[in-house]
This record gives C-alpha cells, structure tokens and sequence, in this order.
C-alpha cells in the first residue's frame, strides 16, 4: 500500500528549565494510503509529539535531534514556512482534543470555514459557503445555515467537533492527524463522532493518525496500531495482531491491566510508574518495569524485529532475525 | 454479612439554583437529582454509572451530607441523618469518606503528607502528636507508600501515589462508607489496574461499602455489586451487576453498552450497536414525560407525556427500570451490544 508519510528515525528533545527532555528516541513508522492508524500510548509517551511533528507543528522548544519526515516523499524539514504552510492547510489538517481552542471565538463558523476554502483553493465567497454547508451536512450537522451563523461558544462539545471535522474535511487532506478528538466527550457522543470520522474516512479514502490513550476505543477504530513507551515506538501491527498476539511485554501488560465488561478477574498491573524522560532508563526503556527483563535489556537498546507486518522493539524476538 | 441497608436516600431532589437579571435573583433551577430513591448494602458496592450532567456525583454528595437535599430523607444505619445539626454530624463524617477525582487538585500543595492525612484525626480524635505519626505511617504503608512519605509535599508523588494519598486519608478515621468519586479518571490506565486492586483489597480489610461513581460502564462493571444508571437527575436502571450487563433493558442502558469501546477488535466490530441521536439536554429546562425521549429511538406519543416509574421486573426488587416500553422493547430487540 502507498505510504502517505514516513517518519525516519526521529529523535527529538524538549529543552527545558529542569533539562533537557528526550520526547522521542527515533521513531520510525508509515503512514499508509487510506488507513486509520492509532498512536496509543500513556501519558508522556510521546505520541502527541510524534503526531505533531509530522506537520511541523513542534513548540519553539522543541529540537530535533535527528532524523527526518518525508510527506509524499517530499522531506518536511527541508521546506520553507511557506511550503509548510501550505502542506498544512491542504494535505494535513489537525483534529485537537478542545474544538474551541482551534476556532476562532469571534468569528462565525461560516465565515471561518469558507476562508479556510477561500485561502486555499482561491474560489469565489459564493460558491466557498455553498461547499461549507454542503460539508456540515456531511458531518451530521442537519441545520447547517444556523450552524454557519453561530459562534463557537453557542454550540455544543459534540457539535463543536463536528465542525472541527468538517474544516478538516473540506480540503480533502490526504493525512488527517487527530489527537484525542473524542476525549473530553460523553461516551455516547463519541460513538457518533467515531462512526461519522470512520464513514468519512472510507469515503474520501484519507489517512488518519488517530492519537490516544485509549486501547479499547482503538479497537473499535484502528486498522494498525502503534504502540508508543517512554519515546519509543515498541511495536506496530495489524490492529488484530496486536490485540490477540501481543508481542511487547508493555503492550501485554497494558491489555491486561484495562477492566473488561464481564471479566471478574484480578486485574494485571504492572509494577512501576512511566520513567522521567528528563533521565530516561539506558538500552530499553521499559526494562524496570519488565518482567522478562535480561541482561542485554539494560546494555543494548533493541532493534525492530518483524513477524510479517507485526514489528517489536524486543530482545525476546532476536532469534526470529531482521 | 451484605444485606441490611447502609446508606438509604428516599426521594431525594437537589435543585441548584440559577441567578440572573440586575437583581441577580433566582431565575432558574437545574435540576440535578429529581426524585431518586437509592439504598446502598453494608458490604456492597454500588456503581453509579452516567454521562456529565447526569447528576450522579451531585447525588452522591447529598448522600454523605457534603451538600444539602433540596428535600427527601437520608438514612444511615437505620438513622436519619437528614436534618441533623453539625454536633451530631460529626461522628457520621467520620463514617462517610470521599476519595475525590482529581488527585492533582485535592491535596494542599503546601502542606507536607503527614498534616494532609493526620488532620481528620486532629479533628476527629485529637490525638497527641506521636499517635497521629503512627497512625499516618500505618496508613502509608496500608495504601502500598512508604512511612517517610509523609515528611513530604504533594509535589513529591506522581499521580498514582497522590490518589494512594486521598485513600490514606479516607481511610484513616476508620470509616464504614468511601464514596469514590471518578478515583481513576485522571489517572493512566496502568496506574488505574493498581488502584482499583488497591481499593478492592481494602474494601475486603475492612469490610468497607462504596459508592463508586464514574462514567466508565468497564470500571464500574468490574468494581460493582449493583450497578444504577443514571440520565440527567433521573435513575433509570438499576440491578445487581450480571444481571445489568446481561439483560440491559432501559434503551439508555443499551445505548450506554453500545457506545463503550471494547478491547477486543473482532466484537468491537461485528457486534450490533445501538445508536442514539444528540447530546444529553440541559437539567435546566429537561423534557417532559420520560427524559430520554428525545434521543430514543423507541420512543412514542406517550413517552413525551407520561413519565415512567421504576418498574420491578422480576418481581422481587433486583431489576427495575423505568421505561414504558422495555417489555416490548426486549421482546423486539433480541441482541444484546456487547455480544456478536
């Protein structure tokens, strides 16, 4: 399958009062034509960071230490402000968790989403509300004129991200980079956010790095999932191979540490807490907290080892080669 | 020993008011709980299930005394505890803890472990300084932290030792009743797995009651002996937890089901979904008749009129549900949503 974005052996830093915080210890992943892949991940992984790089939307204290992003095999570090301004309105657009921090809160939805048309696509005014209403329809929006009239405030936290859905939407972006949409929403709002996103997605065929903490809700979604610790990628496969044969010992212990309907079992939690990356553990980073630990685990960090389309980042798969 | 009645609310209503205009009078009331009847079993844990503006956390606030009912009657071992003056409250405050939700903005950031956990007892039994140390440090150990933890500061502790922090000091009058309110959903879920174990082995220690609120059906099915699920101010279901999550009926109870991802991608999928339209409308101003009505899909002429009653469905108190049509409804509708 074309692969819509590559990220290379990303490293990246955040510079901070306390020190310098290794966010990412090069990352390596594809972003393939028409799939909804899931970054999944607990707090600090960063999977947020990951998402964001893809865009050049880094804070200013971010440094990249190494590595590179091709987007359409065209290298995104190597791209003006310009260049990348452009990319982001018309190829990648970013679905945030808090609808109201990305709308403007003194425009009308209607005006703000026909600039985003008018900016880019250089249509007349006209035409530019005729496709906004046409796509606020589309999102389930159903009185789409009292929509386009409204400000953000005066809708709803379902709605609002319907709209911030249908401005992602209306360039048909080829990678939609959303980072926990659903998060701050009533369950029963975010299954409708979910079913609209995924009948979207197969319609207009674009690519979704759906960013979560979430594992059951990426099992309702997700066509591969990778999964994120302590600034390493520790493996990435089909959402099914992940789910029934997890390879990493984290991915293991996170799935069995989530409370399932029905399971009267005691929970397995693992021991220890997510390491400072202010000072991350050396070689793997998940060996204080792994079970299986061995004695390379703290000398050498592991290498990607593949099963098929399923790759792990763990000395216990070494035997099964490269 | 579950079977006799701990914590009873009878009829319970809680209006908050809204003020507005130059005057700044009342103009309005939200009506966050409306007329729920509510008894929670020494021994047992009742999970109270629903989505924001449900009114489940205001609920189980009224239930402890933390605010005041706007009318009904609240029994505690038998006693009513309703309109007791604050002398005679005392003791029940001891009784009756809170482990709230946001471990972050619970704890005085100023104030070391040991004057956080150790000041119920200064209160409550004005013990002398030694004891108080004692009782903490046995407390730290008790909740999986260390007893030098307490010459520290809030700060010190990562999210999950913070919440291992607010269950020491619910702990440490030797309550009978925690009221956990939303005690993991701040936290990651590795750290959660070890919480909720946590809360598990304690309740068994000591024979504790909880009323655990969250709006996660996963946490509250895994924690719960009974299980009530809550739609803005009103109990629509409740039944013991299998029988819950075997035979939904309420159309809200489904919707609840089917809306909760499950980690497993095969029935997460395959499975039939009942889909509901909207958002919850505001306790200001609720629907009239039956409050779901406006995003159930079953719903008829006589659901905008007529508010249903709990019905008991098996005819010995363990199911009931309020909705007009769930015998039709489960006669008609024969999957269920977490099943394929």
């Amino acid at each position: 399958m074309p692969v819509v974005a590559r990220v290379e052996d990303l490293s990246v830093d955040y510079i901070t009062l306390r020190g310098v915080v290794r966010v990412l210890n090069g990352v390596s992943i594809d972003v393939r034509e028409g799939e909804i892949l899931a970054l999944v991940g607990e707090t600090g992984s960063g999977k947020t960071t990951l998402g964001l790089s893809i865009p050049r939307l880094l804070p200013p204290n971010a440094v990249v230490r190494s590595g590179k992003i091709l987007f359409d095999g065209v290298d995104v570090f190597k791209l003006s402000e310009d260049e990348v301004r452009e990319l982001r309105g018309s190829k990648i657009t970013v679905i945030f968790q808090e609808p109201r921090i990305s709308l403007n809160p003194v425009m009308r939805i209607g005006d703000q989403l026909a600039e985003v048309l008018e900016a880019h696509v250089g249509i007349d005014k006209k035409t530019a509300y005729g496709r906004v209403e046409d796509m606020l329809r589309k999102v389930g929006l159903y009185d789409p004129q009292r929509v386009m009239k409204s400000y953000p405030f005066e809708l709803s936290g379902g709605m609002a991200q319907r709209v911030m859905i249908a401005m992602a939407m209306l360039l048909s972006p080829r990678l939609i980079i959303a980072d926990e949409p659903t998060s701050a929403l009533d369950v029963t709002v975010q299954a409708q956010i979910i079913d609209l996103m995924k009948e979207l997605i197969s319609s207009y065929r674009t690519s979704v790095l759906y960013i979560t903490h979430d594992l059951a809700l990426v099992a309702e979604i997700a066509d591969r999932v990778a999964v994120m610790y302590a600034g390493d990628i520790v493996e990435v496969g089909d959402v099914y191979d992940v789910f029934y044969d997890p390879l990493h010992p984290y991915t293991q212990g996170l799935l069995e540490s989530i409370p399932k309907i029905g399971y009267r079992g005691k929970l397995r939690a693992m021991p220890g807490e997510v390491p400072s990356l202010l000072d991350p553990p050396p070689a793997c980073r998940f060996h204080p907290r792994c079970p299986f630990v061995m004695d390379e685990c703290r000398k050498v960090k592991p290498k990607a080892y593949k099963r098929g389309d399923h790759v792990v980042l763990c000395h216990l798969y070494r035997e099964e080669g490269k | 020993m579950m079977g006799k009645e701990l914590l009873v609310g009878e009829d319970i209503v809680k209006l908050f008011p809204v003020r507005g205009g130059i005057l700044n009078r009342v103009i309005a009331h939200v009506r966050a709980v409306d007329h729920v009847d509510i008894a929670i079993k020494k021994g047992e844990t009742f999970g109270l299930v629903g989505e924001s503006g449900s009114g489940k956390s205001t609920l189980g606030r009224v239930l402890i005394r933390l605010i005041e009912p706007t009318s009904g009657r609240i029994y505690y071992d038998g006693r009513d505890i309703t309109g007791i003056p604050k002398s005679r409250m005392k003791e029940y405050r001891r009784l009756m803890q809170i482990v709230p939700q946001d471990p972050y903005s619970s704890l005085h950031p100023k104030k070391r472990i040991l004057d956080i956990i150790g000041e119920p007892l200064e209160i409550h039994y004005k013990l002398p300084r030694s004891e108080i140390k004692e009782r903490v440090a046995e407390m730290l150990s008790k909740v999986g932290l260390q007893p030098d933890h307490m010459y520290r500061y809030p700060h010190q502790f990562s999210g999950g030792q913070r919440q291992r922090i607010m269950i020491a000091r619910a702990l440490v009058t030797e309550p009978e009743f925690l009221l956990l309110d939303e005690p993991t959903s701040a936290l990651d879920v590795s750290v959660q797995a070890r919480i909720l174990n946590l809360l598990q082995e304690l309740k068994r220690e000591y024979g504790l009651t909880y009323l655990l609120i969250s709006h996660n059906i996963a946490v509250v099915d895994y924690m719960s002996d009974v299980i009530g699920v809550m739609y803005l101010g009103k109990l629509v279901e409740v039944a013991s937890r299998d029988e819950l999550i075997d035979r939904p009926l309420h159309p809200y109870t489904r919707a609840l089901l089917s809306a909760i991802p499950i980690p497993d991608p095969k029935t997460a999928r395959a499975r039939r979904k009942l889909r509901i339209k909207g958002e919850p409308p505001s306790a200001l101003n609720p629907p009239k008749g039956c409050r779901f009505h406006t995003r159930c899909p079953f719903a008829t002429e006589r659901c905008m009129r007529e508010e249903p009653r709990l019905e008991d469905v098996n005819g010995d108190g363990r199911h009931l549900v309020a909705c007009h049509y769930w015998r039709d409804i489960e006669e008609e509708e024969k999957w269920h949503p977490l099943k394929t």
